[in-house]
């Protein structure tokens, strides 16, 4: 076998594709042949690095080289320079946000240093088409322990012992739910995957899937041996092509080696998986709506119980994971659960996977301890807010989440923390907003989503969601009363209180939170009819100063809709009743003679 | 390819596969072993840095030692070149210079295995390497 020196590791995630990643790949292999060298250095495609923000991303072993927004073209610079020289390309490297200086490795970046890789250990480190990578790598290892020296139960209470929480959002102990499935006696049980991911922004379920296929495929055959399951279904959305495709090569490869089928590792234990596709509606990731839809029904909630445990995907008991639930269970078997209880708090145990966006400065996918703070995830990891602003509020749990903001700053991150602050986990988006974000506006862009997602089957949640964003609209359009800020909070405890699943149970949260953050900005809208983050077009009123005014007509000219008038180097007036708010004067003005109010 | 028949044939299967992804095992974690930086600018190449670098690679991994063996540019050290430095876990690395395939094994066998240093040290005149 060739002993390679150097490995180029080219990520290979849906975010890095887009921008040519493939590419690069190809003009990296072809310089390396172009020299010579292609047995001395080898091109590995793995999958997400996290660091999205600044992809596409290029990491040279064994010096933890980290090249960031890497062009195909730069393929012969990186071998020439570095792979031949020993020089490292100084324009591709990272450039720190705070002292503009160079990070030569991954190991001194702000964003990895307080990092726990537990479901994404493997991603970005691995070729996920390529089973003997994740075989080196102790996949399948945990199962091979599971089948050969451990029994359901030992395996049940082990997991149990770790402390693991489903992160598909309700966190419920892992452990518990896969002990209540085994003891429900039938001829068939299932064993479902939910790889809906259906929070706006939220990548985490795609990335493992995309990165380490070979982890979630173990973890639900582990499922499978403890409750008694030989069947495993996977529910991904359709438009995850990526993740589909290296599922299917995950499985086929897994079958070839006989590690999946029958009698795995000649125990006699049998496991098969296939993949079932969502449309990508957000309520299919509700377990019961999911295993409807598997079953080609529609994709609707019904009440439980029953809970899919006794009785879900053709009417047999079903064990329904999150993605990253399943891939943080084998490396508990391998480790231990001592292991995976000793980081993060007293009722969250492990890691979680967030996904960053918004007005931050490193976007990307981070894996940190439960328990770590908000200020350590969006000042250290995520480099801080945009453009030197000020930060507001962040949501958390999507558009079933809230908004926590200053005050929260220093909260340990876990399961009941972010509940008792008044938002949730949720699956792990992190949406972060800064003073330009009108916190009104944010709530009726949450709304606007659930009202568009809601099944329809309830009607608090199908009419009463579509009331809440109407009242919002109201607002934003600066004709709401004080009367309507208190309709508003009547309306979602309601709606929380009588929606039939989770969707509409949770989708008031977005209003109540930042009613009970930002009710200045409310009483503003409605009474000052302001906006100050002069986000709500309809309250930005464009005036002109008299004074400042030279008469020049420019403004008039360039008026769209004709609001303008005035004499000739006569002060010029903006008929607000007709004013659309284009902005268009206030451009043109030379004279700083116009003003936003 | 056959199927894997039990848990052994798995356990061996991955050490096998092992040194597909070693490189990058190790350096997951590089403080925690002995690293070695070879200087391989035009000048280094040609004093025998390659040869030295490959040779390096080949022992220390039949002597079975843990070691990262990284190519840098140029050390600063050109009128003793082939030049390397070598840094034990938790100690301050230490340059050596007009390093040959003799002087590479001696290296190996005092310095790397029980850090008894050696003659050829280079003053460490230089700033960072990276
Ligand atoms: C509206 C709605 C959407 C959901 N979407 C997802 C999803 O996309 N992925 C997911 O894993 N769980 C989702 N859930 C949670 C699932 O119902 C279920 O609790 C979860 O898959 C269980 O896995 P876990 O215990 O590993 O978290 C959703 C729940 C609701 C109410
Ligand atoms: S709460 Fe909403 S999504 Fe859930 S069943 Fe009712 S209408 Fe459907």
């Amino acid at each position: 076998m060739i002993k390679y020196k150097m490995h180029l590791l080219v990520c290979g995630g849906t975010g890095c594709k887009a921008s040519k990643s493939d590419e690069i790949v190809a003009n990296l292999n072809a310089e390396l042949q172009a020299h010579g060298l292609e047995n001395e250095a080898k091109v590995v495609g793995t999958g997400c690095f996290g660091f999205c923000e600044q992809g596409p991303i290029v990491k040279v072993i064994p010096d933890n080289t980290f090249y960031t927004q890497v062009k195909p073209e730069d393929a012969k610079e990186i071998i020439e320079e570095h792979v031949i020289k020993g020089r490292k390309v100084e324009r591709l490297l990272y450039t720190d946000p705070k002292n503009r200086e160079h990070v030569t490795d991954s190991k001194h970046m702000g964003f990895y240093k307080k990092q726990i890789r537990i479901a994404l250990r493997n991603c970005g480190f691995l070729d996920p088409e390529n089973i003997d990578e994740s075989i080196a790598r102790e996949a399948y290892a945990a199962l091979g322990k599971a089948l050969t020296e451990m029994t359901p139960q030992q395996v049940i209470d082990e997991i149990k012992k770790s402390g693991l929480r489903g992160r598909g959002g309700g966190g419920f102990p892992t452990g518990l739910k896969w002990e209540f499935a085994a003891k429900n006696a039938a001829d068939q049980k299932y064993v479902v995957c939910n790889a809906d991911e259906g929070d706006p922004g939220a990548f985490m379920d795609r990335s493992v899937l995309e990165g380490d296929p070979h982890s979630v495929l173990e973890a639900m055959a582990i499922c499978g041996y403890c409750i008694g399951a030989d069947k495993g279904l996977i529910y991904i959305r359709a438009e995850y092509p990526l993740a589909i495709k290296r599922l299917k090569i995950a499985i086929a490869q897994a079958v070839e080696y006989g590690l999946l089928g029958k009698d795995i590792l000649g125990t006699g234990f049998n496991f098969e998986i296939e993949l079932r596709y969502g449309a990508g509606a957000f309520v299919c990731g509700e377990e019961t709506a999911l295993i409807h839809s598997m079953e080609g029904e529609r994709g609707e909630p019904t009440v439980k119980p029953p809970f899919p445990a006794e009785s879900g995907y053709l009417s047999k008991p079903t064990n329904v994971n999150n993605v990253e639930t399943f891939a943080s269970v084998p490396v508990i078997l391998l480790k231990g659960a001592e292991w995976f209880a000793s980081i993060g708090t007293e009722k969250s145990k492990g890691t979680k996977v967030f996904a960053l966006a918004g007005k931050i400065n490193n976007v990307g996918l981070i894996e940190v301890p439960m328990g770590i703070t908000l200020r350590e995830v969006i000042f250290e990891i995520g480099g801080g807010i945009k453009n030197g602003k000020k930060f507001k509020a962040v949501q958390t749990g999507g558009p079933s989440g809230g908004c926590l903001t200053e005050k929260d700053l220093d909260t340990p991150i876990d399961f009941d923390n972010l509940l008792a602050a008044g938002s949730m986990m949720g699956s792990g988006g992190m949406i972060v907003m800064d003073e330009d974000d009108c916190m009104v506006s944010i709530a009726k862009f949450f709304l606007e989503f659930t009202v568009e997602e809601s099944c329809g089957k309830c009607s608090p949640c199908r009419v009463g969601n579509k009331r809440l964003h109407e009242l919002l609209t109201k607002i934003t359009d600066g004709k709401g009363t004080l009367e309507d800020i208190d309709l508003l909070r009547n309306l979602s405890e309601v709606i929380k209180d009588t929606s039939l699943c989770g969707l509409g149970q949770s989708s008031p949260n977005p209003v109540l939170s930042t009613l009970n953050n930002f009710m200045d900005e409310y009483v503003e809208h409605v009474t000052d009819k302001k906006c100050r983050a002069g986000q709500c077009k309809a309250l930005k009123q464009y005036v002109i100063d008299a004074e400042a005014c030279v008469g020049c007509t420019a403004c008039a000219r360039v008026c769209p809709v004709n609001a303008i008038s005035g004499e000739r180097k006569m002060a010029h007036d903006i008929n607000q009743d007709i004013c659309i708010k284009c902005g268009a004067c206030y451009e043109k003005c030379k004279f700083s003679a116009i003003f936003i109010k | 390819m056959n199927k894997i028949k039990n848990l052994a044939d798995l356990r061996k299967m991955k050490e096998d596969l092992q040194n597909k992804i070693q490189l990058r095992e190790k350096s997951d974690s590089p403080e925690a072993i002995i690293q070695i930086k070879v200087g391989m600018a035009t000048s280094g190449i040609a004093s025998g840095a390659k040869e030295v670098m490959n040779y390096l690679i080949e022992e220390l991994d039949k002597r079975n030692i843990d070691a990262l063996v990284l190519q840098v540019g140029d050390m600063g050290y050109c009128y003793a070149e082939p030049t390397i430095e070598v840094t034990r876990p938790g100690e301050e690395p230490v340059v050596f210079g007009y390093v040959d395939i003799t002087k590479a094994d001696e290296i190996i066998e005092k310095y790397i295995k029980n850090g008894e240093l050696v003659e050829g040290i280079l003053p460490a005149n230089y700033e960072s390497i990276d």
